[in-house]
């Protein structure tokens, strides 16, 4: 059916060597093959996504039932954390803790980038397998490890870190202040400290994997837009990640060896510390230097594979490649020069502020073009309604919803009354939480048959996404309105204040729309781990699409391709071209592989 | 009215789900296709489910601005709140406007483009006009908005010390908060936490004579329409002052001094009476009343009936209590807030008495007494300078 021009099988193994027996161990666990490492991170990211969604169920129930008693408080968090059912202020703030810090890093950041980066960057760019598989598995298992670390932190006697996932100093630095900030936020800073380093194995072997070891033929403006946007995305991530482990190396010395980083004046529990001339605000900035790329590194990829598979499944070339590129490029210069619009009212010069409201806003113009470009890539498709196809269309959509709040919140003097309010919840939960992990979605229905050698059911990924789109808006449409009308976020319970006594109905609401959020995703996790085992076997190419990982057998093995790494004529979007005749340009076929050489009198775009 | 909700709620979904079901049921009959593609029925369904899905986010987009639209802040209680509210209100307009289009285009095309065998996609790759186009509109309106922005931002930030502002020092600590005004000379004494000992909770520098008139109070009263410049100290982690009836917000910091000024203008009194101020009460009694009913029905103690008042709140994650973090906030005229300014004990005053009744090391109730640290590394912060 397709035309395909896959190598002749005789000239097998021409530059790669791997006639070596493997056992389970090198196989399964200390595999160096980035497929299997895709799977590993993948089946580690959801394993931390359903803590994470399950941690923000219990403190979403404390919210709209405030100070009540539930059995399902004491079996989870046990009479120390939940006398009577009851849960208590400390053990919700660690949870809204340990819910962010997982969400972010364990699934939006290591779960998704991991797995989408490992998995499409060879296969996609035409290479044989990541440039060291050997750091590519050493990265796996660091982040095994501090996920491990992090868990394990859950269970230590003064509680988990309960400082925010932001831990601001001197909160998370004085276990005085709060009990969490004791072990708890050690084992918080050493997991993070492991897992920058996985961060940072991981993205510097894909840059040099995308730099050097493209297939003849795949120059940079051939490149499918997933990988550009996993390449950029670890560029931002070497770029910003270490700043994050300086802010944490200099916390951990503020905290165990007596050094006044950020600590300063400092009267608590009847004594005076003797930190002297350290200031919080240096952290502010630390953090967030690391924290706005954060947001871009979780939600680049996820464009990446939007774009992938909006393409695809409209049978038409995505709108804009160069545009898309160019947005790719000037959201991530833009993402790392805008830190200080988390910090306007922290006490920083006011007129900083004002420069960081101008570089924030400037983000609006790359992320306006390239949600025009998916509208118009859309317009006159011939839309297949695949489930990777709907939540690639819900992205957009809670993408566009989430980022234009971000223009009230970028502005400097709204942010005032609007800061840190559940406005910003709703706001950064829609834009990076919520389109993220349709992104992730996405790719794991579109990339499944790849990863897998079988399909997933198409009729419960149909209701998983219909029922998580009206969920996700019925969670955070309303919270907008609770936000603006200055509720503070990170409260226990909204009840010592009697003026936000009416917006109770609201948290209710909330609270039952998130249940049932999260309880959809039970059809999800059934969908995936039983369609492992007992899903349709897939066919070669079930998306009808130009890139390259589908020119690869269906079966797994080691170096991807049986014979030659195929070569690459063209770019990765033509779908339903046509010749000047009007037919396609592969008759009865509308999409032509990037290993088809151009057909006699076809021209190659100039995008 | 809340389990009234959830069964709404539960009822729309269930509804959902058996509509779904429906179709579910329907898409499996026709050619038994088990290929986990998406076919033209698929797609069909699939597309009108995506014009519902827009109507559906029109339909709580318009709900919500009806129902929750209340919920807004009532009118800023403080004069540069106007310029606040109006950039606030220019905001929500554009951006409904462009997220009404956008989410109509996006989910119109989704239904009118979904696929057919029969259908072509278009080639259509580039173009480099539509492109200018869109690029250009967000790069205007944006510069439109930051500059508004900015002017508002720099008139919001940049103090002007010239008007004679009031001088009120915000003291955070691990939960609460205290006043200190500073008293007939409008300068505010020395401070550090390392003075902090007995009845001197603030750290105020008793060797500094700026300090003696200062008065440290629970509860902070405003004199209507006389500018106000608070200065914000926190004794043990970070904390933020909101006041959002007077869209006002600053973090308060260890170890340095922070501040945001503004003009309160309207007073309690008069919010109390205004129509918003009347609804919201009533809204907010009838929830109380309910919940009373409750309590009532398991012997608990009933709330009492609310009354209108400004708050500070705290709105920086702080510790085990940070969610009841407040202090009342009382706007009156400018006689009432002088008589009751005259009530209040003096920095001096308080000191003195409690020299005089000092048995030896009586510690107050709620802070251990603490001798300052030797004196070289201690730091004095002067305010008089900020």
């Amino acid at each position: 059916m397709s035309a395909i021009a896959t190598a002749p099988a005789h000239d097998h193994h021409d530059d790669h060597g791997h006639h070596h027996k493997e056992t389970f161990i090198t196989k399964y666990i200390f595999s160096q093959d980035h497929k299997m490492i895709a799977k590993q991170y993948l089946i580690t990211g959801l394993i931390m996504g359903v803590i994470g969604i399950a941690m923000s169920i219990l403190f979403r129930i404390q919210l709209a039932w405030p100070e009540q008693s539930f059995w399902v408080f004491e079996a989870l968090l046990g009479e120390r954390w939940a006398p009577d059912g009851v849960m208590s202020p400390s053990i919700y703030l660690a949870l809204v803790t340990i819910h962010g810090t997982i969400m972010v890093f364990f699934v939006l950041t290591a779960g998704l980038s991991g797995t989408f980066s490992n998995l499409l960057i060879p296969l996609q760019i035409g290479a044989r397998d990541m440039a060291s598989g050997f750091l590519n598995m050493v990265s796996y298992w660091l982040f095994f490890l501090s996920s491990v670390i992090m868990l394990a932190s859950l269970f230590v006697e003064s509680g988990p870190a309960m400082a925010g996932w932001t831990i601001y100093p001197p909160l998370s630095a004085l276990p005085q202040a709060i009990s969490g900030s004791g072990t708890g936020m050690t084992l918080w800073l050493v997991s993070m400290a492991i897992f920058i380093a996985s961060s940072l194995l991981g993205s510097l072997n894909y840059i040099v994997t995308v730099i050097n070891l493209r297939t003849e033929g795949m120059s940079m403006t051939r490149l499918p837009l997933t990988i550009w946007a996993f390449f950029v995305t670890a560029i931002i991530g070497v770029v910003s990640f270490p700043v994050l482990l300086s802010a944490a190396l200099l916390l951990i010395m503020d905290r165990s060896f007596g050094t006044s980083f950020f600590l300063s004046d400092i009267f608590i529990q009847g004594e005076v510390l003797s930190h002297q001339g350290g200031s919080p605000v240096l952290f502010e900035h630390l953090f967030w230097f690391l924290g706005h790329p954060e947001v871009y590194i979780v939600l680049l990829p996820t464009l990446g594979i939007t774009s992938e598979i909006i393409a695809t499944n409209s049978r038409k070339p995505i709108f804009g490649y160069r545009a898309m590129v160019a947005s790719i490029l000037a959201i991530a210069f833009l993402s790392t020069i805008v830190w200080g619009h988390h910090m306007f009212i922290s006490g920083m010069n006011p007129f900083l502020g004002s420069v960081f409201t101008f570089t924030t806003l400037l983000i609006a113009i790359p992320s306006a073009v390239k949600a025009f470009n998916y509208i118009t890539t859309l317009w006159k498709g011939n839309l297949q309604m695949n489930p990777a196809m709907l939540f690639s269309i819900g992205l957009v959509s809670t993408f566009i919803t989430g980022g234009l709040t971000g223009i009230i919140l970028g502005d400097s003097t709204l942010d005032i009354n609007v800061h840190d309010t559940y406005f910003v919840v709703a706001h950064f939960h829609l834009v990076m939480g919520i389109s993220a992990l349709y992104g992730l979605f996405a790719g794991v229905y579109h990339w499944f048959p790849k990863m897998f050698g079988r399909m997933m059911n198409k009729n419960l990924g149909y209701i998983h996404f219909w029922v998580t789109a009206v969920g996700a808006y019925g969670v955070f449409f309303p919270m907008h309105f609770i936000g603006i009308a200055g509720l503070p976020r990170r409260y226990y319970t909204n009840t010592n204040f009697p003026y936000f006594d009416d917006y109770a109905d609201v948290n209710v609401i909330i609270t039952v729309a998130a249940i049932i959020t999260a309880l959809i995703q039970l059809v999800f996790l059934y969908n995936f781990f039983s369609s492992i085992f007992f899903g349709k076997k897939a066919t070669q190419n079930p998306w009808k699409s130009n890139t390259l990982e589908w020119t690869t057998p269906v079966e797994h093995i080691h170096g991807n391709w049986p014979g030659k790494i195929p070569s690459v004529y063209r770019w990765a979007y033509d779908y339903s071209k046509t010749g000047e005749n009007g037919e396609y340009v592969i008759k009865g076929q509308d999409f032509v592989s990037q290993v088809v050489p151009l057909q006699e009198g076809e021209e190659e775009l100039n995008h | 009215m809340t389990v009234f909700l959830v069964i709404i709620v539960l009822a729309l979904l269930a509804v959902t789900g058996w509509q779904i079901s429906k179709i579910f049921e329907l898409s499996k009959k026709p050619d038994g296709d088990t290929s986990q593609v998406a076919n033209d029925n698929d797609n069909r369904w699939n597309g009108i489910l995506m014009l519902a899905f827009v109507i559906f986010l029109y339909v709580i987009t318009i709900y919500c601005f009806w129902e929750y639209g209340r919920f807004y802040l009532p009118e800023a209680a403080a004069e540069h709140g106007s310029e606040y509210d109006n950039l606030m209100f220019i905001s929500l307009g554009l951006i409904m406007f462009v997220q009404i289009i956008t989410q109509g285009l996006l989910h119109y095309f989704a239904y009118k483009y979904k696929g057919k065998k029969t259908q072509k996609a278009l080639f259509y790759a580039d173009n480099d006009k539509l492109e200018f186009i869109w690029t250009i509109i967000p790069v205007i309106t944006l510069a439109g908005l930051i500059i508004y922005g900015l002017f508002t931002w720099s008139d919001i930030m940049n103090i002007n010390e010239e008007e004679d502002p009031l001088v009120i020092e915000i003291y955070a600590y691990q939960f609460d908060w205290r006043a200190r005004y500073s008293g007939e000379d409008n300068t505010l004494g020395k401070a550090n936490v390392r003075f902090i000992e007995g009845v001197n909770q603030l750290g105020v520098d008793e060797s500094d004579s700026y300090g003696d008139d200062d008065k440290i109070v629970t509860e902070l009263h405003l004199p209507v329409n006389r500018p106000v410049l608070f200065k914000f100290r926190s004794q043990d982690v970070l904390h933020s002052a909101y006041f959002p009836f007077f869209r006002a917000q600053m973090n308060v910091v260890p170890g340095m001094i922070t501040q945001f000024g503004f003009t309160p203008t309207i007073t309690t009194e008069e919010m109390r009476e205004s129509e918003y101020m009347v609804d919201k009460v009533k809204s907010v009694n009838e929830e109380r009343k309910e919940r009373n009913e409750d309590l009532i029905a398991a012997g608990e103690p009933t709330l009492d009936p609310y009354e209108f008042d400004y708050f500070l709140l705290c709105n920086k994650i702080c510790g085990q209590a940070h969610y009841n973090m407040q202090m009342k906030i009382i706007v009156e005229s400018e006689e009432d807030y002088e008589a009751w300014l005259a009530e209040q004990p003096t920095f001096a005053s308080t000191m003195e008495g409690s020299n005089q009744d000092q048995a030896p090391a009586a510690p107050s109730e709620d802070m251990e007494t603490e001798e300052p640290q030797e004196s070289e590394a201690v730091a004095v912060v002067d305010n008089e300078k900020n």
